[in-house]
């Protein structure tokens, strides 16, 4: 995958799937494409479709009705494909993680259909901006 | 002529969160609508259930991101109730403070995001540009730009430094211009004003019998705010006015948000002449069995929380009765009728928080046919399983 692995590093449009967020790691991904962060000088672009998408950013505890769902929105994305597993909840799902609402974190429910998916993880509660932008700088140099 | 279903979501661009829109139109016009959510359930009752008091604020502040200063005063205001206690005038004024940053960096942001939806992504972006000053304002005086975790139960957790005062001034009156330009391009510019004038009206009547909270009910005429109705934290000694703007459409919500940006800015300058030096927690100990309730009035309209003790250290019961819960529905009024092009506007003009919303698992039934658990269906089987359990 050589190739596209270079061009997967130039560019990256990241599509947002909100799996059952409180809106905090959403708003502060929004906030990377205003004045005062705007990460679409560095080509990153917030797209409408997974079908475009080079990078998942995901959000939130993975809930029982969205399991399935991000299991769909992951396939649909051309590989390469990043997942970038934004915030505590998307990573080990923080405080909701003693309650019944979500059965797995993020990253076995991809892995669930891929297991040699590529993830990141930016922890916080939620990431500042920066932590995001750091975060997505260090996994594009590592892959 | 001919009926089409259109599906908006789950997960669809115009989407932050996951929700279910089916829209019913013919031609362009939308002739019923239902809308089905829940994708975000994260049993934050249940939770809380198993938390202690002092750890649920933690919690409730996540039920929204955006709210995450109302929701833990209500529920720490509905503790207070059980407990009886009288919390120090500075933690009030300081929990006003922050509940009307909070309520500024909202609406800022839903002014930005309704611009993005009629496609003026210049509103989005100046409106967000000038609302990082009031994140940054809150980062200093509670620690974080989104999560406050400023109160308690029996006051604040956080003094701040009196150094601090002019520059909370300062990010307060720097949002003055931003705001007054916009209204003066909401008023003047006939692009913005065709989009919003007369859209989406939710007409008194209507927004009282769907009982809509918040700047929804406020735009559409009613006198709703719990901070004039019921003041609690510092309100009560504080002059402010009631937005309220009678004619219901986008552009009346618009204002009012708007106007409440002002008067917030205002709060906070009154707030920050009374406040004296003093203690800012009332070192609460001991919870006593008992009900209280306690609500705040959110960005998005009235939050209200139940709680219940029986002596231990964890709540028995808490019920979160989150604004968007009451006002998600009223698109049942405002969307019919109108066209496809203006339902984005519509849907995101009372600002809906379905974070906030997914309380409740309770499915409902819809006009499609489709076999759905109904209220009285759960109620039937929750009632068989006691009598399964019972019976043995």
């Amino acid at each position: 995958m050589g190739w596209k692995m270079w061009a997967l590093k130039k560019s990256v449009w990241v599509y947002h799937v909100n799996v059952g967020a409180c809106n905090n790691c959403d708003i502060e991904i929004l906030e990377l494409l205003t004045p005062r962060y705007d990460i679409e000088r560095f080509g990153m672009m917030l797209v409408g479709s997974p079908r475009h998408a080079d990078a998942l950013l995901v959000t939130g505890i993975c809930t029982r009705q969205s399991v399935r769902r991000l299991q769909e929105v992951y396939l649909q994305t051309a590989k390469p494909c990043v997942v970038f597993v934004i915030g505590s909840c998307a990573g080990d799902r923080g405080i909701f993680k003693a309650g019944y609402g979500s059965p797995a974190p993020v990253d076995e429910v991809i892995r669930e259909v891929d297991p040699n998916a590529i993830i990141a993880y930016v922890p916080g509660c939620p990431p500042r901006p920066e932590a995001m932008i750091s975060g997505v700088v260090k996994a594009l140099a590592a892959i | 002529m001919k009926r089409t279903l259109i599906p908006i979501g789950p997960y669809h661009p115009l989407q932050e969160e996951a929700e279910f829109f089916q829209l019913f139109v013919e031609g362009e016009t939308v002739v019923d609508m239902d809308v089905r959510i829940s994708y975000n359930h994260r049993g934050i009752e249940e939770l809380s259930s198993r938390k202690t008091f002092d750890q649920v604020p933690y919690l409730v502040e996540r039920v929204c991101g955006i709210c995450s200063a109302s929701h833990p005063i209500a529920y720490i205001q509905a503790v207070e109730d059980i407990a009886r206690v009288q919390v120090p005038d500075r933690a009030l004024y300081l929990r006003t403070i922050v509940l009307e940053l909070e309520r500024l960096h909202s609406h800022m942001l839903w002014i930005g995001l309704a611009g993005h939806f009629i496609g003026y992504n210049t509103v989005w972006m100046w409106v967000w540009r000038y609302r990082e000053p009031v994140m940054d304002i809150l980062e200093l005086i509670t620690g974080s730009r989104v999560n406050y975790a400023n109160a308690k139960i029996g006051g604040v957790r956080r003094d701040v430094s009196p150094d601090l005062y002019p520059e909370i001034r300062k990010a307060a009156d720097a949002v003055v211009g931003p705001i007054e330009l916009v209204i003066k391009a909401v008023r003047d510019d006939p692009v913005l004003r065709a989009r919003l004038k007369g859209v989406g009206v939710l007409k008194k009547s209507a927004a009282r019998a769907w009982c809509v909270t918040g700047p929804t009910a406020r735009g559409s005429g009613l006198h709703i705010d719990v901070r004039k109705d019921d003041p609690y934290a510092a309100y009560d000694r504080l002059k402010f006015d009631e937005v309220v703007w009678d004619d219901g459409d986008v552009y009346c919500k618009f204002m009012v948000r708007c106007f409440e940006c002002l008067e917030a800015v205002k709060i906070i300058h009154q707030c920050l002449d009374q406040i004296e030096p003093g203690p800012i927690d009332a070192m609460v100990r001991e919870i006593p069995p008992g009900d209280g309730c306690g609500h705040a009035e959110a960005p998005r309209g009235e939050t209200f929380h139940f709680v219940r003790s029986d002596g231990s250290a964890t709540p028995v019961r808490h019920k979160v009765r989150a604004p968007s819960y009451v006002n998600i529905p009223s698109f049942k009024a405002s969307c019919v009728g109108q066209e496809i092009a203006d339902v984005a506007l519509i849907l995101a003009s009372v600002d809906p928080c379905y974070s906030c919303t997914e309380r409740v698992a309770v499915a409902k039934d819809v006009s499609t046919g489709k076999v759905l658990w109904t209220h009285s269906d759960l109620v039937r089987l929750s009632r068989e399983k006691t009598v399964r359990m019972g019976g043995k």
